[in-house]
């Protein structure tokens, strides 16, 4: 649906993007990440034909952003970064003002404004000045702004930034509820937002892409080597250590800490091969007290470390 | 490419915000405070001269307009460049030109009801005097293409800074220095000066405040507006 092509973009001399391809389907969530100033909101902006790039194109369905802008802005919501609303304006006067540019028939026009802010959580605000809402409603407010003219692309710069736990969690509803139909493309430098919402991510950093997968690859484990962390109790760290390095598979054994008499405990293993049965066989033999038995994901965190580290050294 | 759709909601947007900022209040006192002042009490005042004209009105309108019209356009795009709104605006389906002339006729639209309380003036006048009626629509129509010309000129200064002061001294300096060109003429050899006159904001005011309305300088302000949107375009393009 949303075809990205040797994008590149120079601010003077400076390239912010360099040559990056990418595609997006049809009722895809896809997570943008990087670390700050890694070419993220730069995509966003070309893609919403805010700015032009330097070179390469980014054609959705058959249109392209330098012959058809105004299709591409009629089928793209835009959320940009903390929400840039007029602050004179009151709330339901702006969304009025949305939906008029977005020429919603002037009859079904509260009815849209009035799902809408029951959707984002505003109705109470509908009468305020836009001057005197929080942050976090302030970004509701965008969020209703983008998804007046139920685009069939929602694209959204930081969405959940600055906004409580509870909102963020209500925020991130709102966009799996949407992305059941929608295509949406969000940029965030949280990364569990990613791994809780988003279908397919991909990883820019200085200005090139560092990544691109499923975030359902992400739990199965692509390094043949694994960790299991043990916490355990009524023993000591030499003990489970010289104990524990007899069963077959176990590469190494370190201590994560001690405290009030429970133990954590990492294992490394040697290879793919799943070894917790016999680690658990072992300890049922022992008299230590079992807590917590537990296999490491290779999470997004350790993706993105690696990936954003290796570069810059 | 104009939207009518877009142009109609710019227009409508940025009106509300001069009625509910409340810029258009604090404008049209001002202007009515300095044009009525200078009216009737500057160089003599008008009681004194005894004329049933208003010829003394529209000879100081270039100046105060020059002040008075970029204080009015100084937000119009710094503003949106400053909160970021620019970024919505644009990314909206509205087209260049929606954005230019819906912006640029909201300031029109305020010039035209801060010069209609003025019209009392020439009812006043007509009541005590014999008012010769013809230079004084002759005065409106100038006035409005004078208005619309430094609306313009405003538009592309607000267009150029996110800071409005500056703005505000751009637009404001560009049109004061139309306005004067007509009576720094002296300074200048014969072949510049016929050449800066044509220039001059003034010269083709007041030949329209004659009550003569010549192709000339109709074609003078048309130019004028369509330079300075021009130019407003370019820098938002730049811009991209």
């Amino acid at each position: 649906m949303i075809s990205i092509q040797n994008l590149t973009k120079y601010y003077d001399r400076f390239c912010a993007l360099d040559h990056i391809n990418f595609e997006v389907d049809k009722g895809e969530i896809l997570g943008l990440l990087g670390p700050n100033g890694a070419g993220k909101t730069t995509t966003i902006r070309m893609l919403t034909c805010y700015m032009l790039p330097s070179e390469g194109n980014i054609q959705i369905k058959d249109l392209n952003i330098y012959d058809n802008p105004l299709e591409i802005k009629k089928m793209i919501g835009y959320l940009p970064e903390s929400a840039p609303i007029y602050q004179h304006m009151i709330v339901y006067d702006y969304l009025r003002y949305v939906a008029d540019i977005r020429e919603i028939d002037p009859a079904d026009q509260k009815k849209r404004i009035h799902h809408l802010a029951d959707l984002c959580g505003i109705s109470n605000m509908m009468h305020k000045n836009v001057s005197e809402l929080s942050k976090g409603y302030k970004q509701r407010v965008g969020l209703a702004h983008a998804m007046m003219s139920d685009p069939e692309i929602l694209v959204l710069d930081e969405p959940t930034s600055g906004l409580d736990p509870n909102q963020i969690i209500e925020v991130r509803e709102i966009i799996k509820e949407i992305g059941k139909k929608k295509t949406v493309i969000l940029s965030t430098h949280i990364l569990s937002e990613v791994e809780a919402s988003c279908d397919r991510y991909v990883i820019i950093n200085q200005g090139k892409i560092a990544a691109d997968d499923k975030t359902s690859n992400l739990n199965k484990s692509k390094d043949s080597k694994y960790d299991i962390s043990l916490i355990l109790a009524n023993t000591s760290f030499d003990t489970v250590k010289s104990s524990l390095k007899t069963i077959g598979g176990v590469q190494d054994i370190s201590k994560t800490f001690e405290k009030d008499g429970n133990l954590g405990v990492k294992i490394f293993c040697a290879s793919s091969e799943d070894i917790r049965g016999s680690i658990y066989n072992h300890i049922k033999t022992t008299d230590w007290i079992l807590l917590d038995f537990r296999r490491e994901h290779t999470s997004l965190e350790d993706v993105f470390r690696k990936l954003t580290k290796e570069d810059q050294e | 490419m104009i939207t009518l759709k877009g142009l109609t909601q710019i227009f409508k947007k940025e009106i509300k915000h001069y009625f509910v900022a409340p810029i258009a209040y604090i404008v049209i006192t001002i202007f009515l405070l300095v044009s009525g002042f200078f009216f009737f009490f500057f160089n003599g005042g008008f009681f004194y001269r005894g004329q049933a004209s208003m010829r003394d009105f529209f000879t100081l309108l270039p100046i105060v307009f020059s002040f008075v019209i970029p204080a009015i356009t100084m937000h119009q795009f710094s503003e949106e460049f400053n909160t970021g709104s620019y970024e919505m605006l644009l990314t909206m389906p509205l087209t260049y030109l929606d954005i230019i002339i819906g912006k640029f006729l909201a300031s029109l639209t305020l010039t035209a009801v801060s010069l209609l309380p003025t019209l009392s003036y020439a009812i006043f006048i007509s009541t005590i005097g014999n008012l010769d009626w013809g230079p004084v629509i002759g005065g409106y129509v100038g006035a409005l293409l004078m208005g619309a010309s430094f609306c313009a000129i405003g538009l592309f200064a607000s267009s150029i800074t996110n800071n409005q002061i500056v703005s505000f001294l751009v637009g404001a300096v560009i049109c004061f220095g139309l306005s004067i060109l007509q009576q720094a003429l002296y300074f200048f050899p014969p072949v510049i000066a016929d050449f800066l006159q044509n220039l001059s904001v003034s010269n083709h005011f007041y030949n329209v405040t004659r009550g003569i309305i010549d192709l000339k300088d109709l074609i003078y302000f048309a130019v004028l507006c369509f330079i300075a949107m021009y130019a407003t375009r370019i820098v938002m393009e730049e811009k991209k």
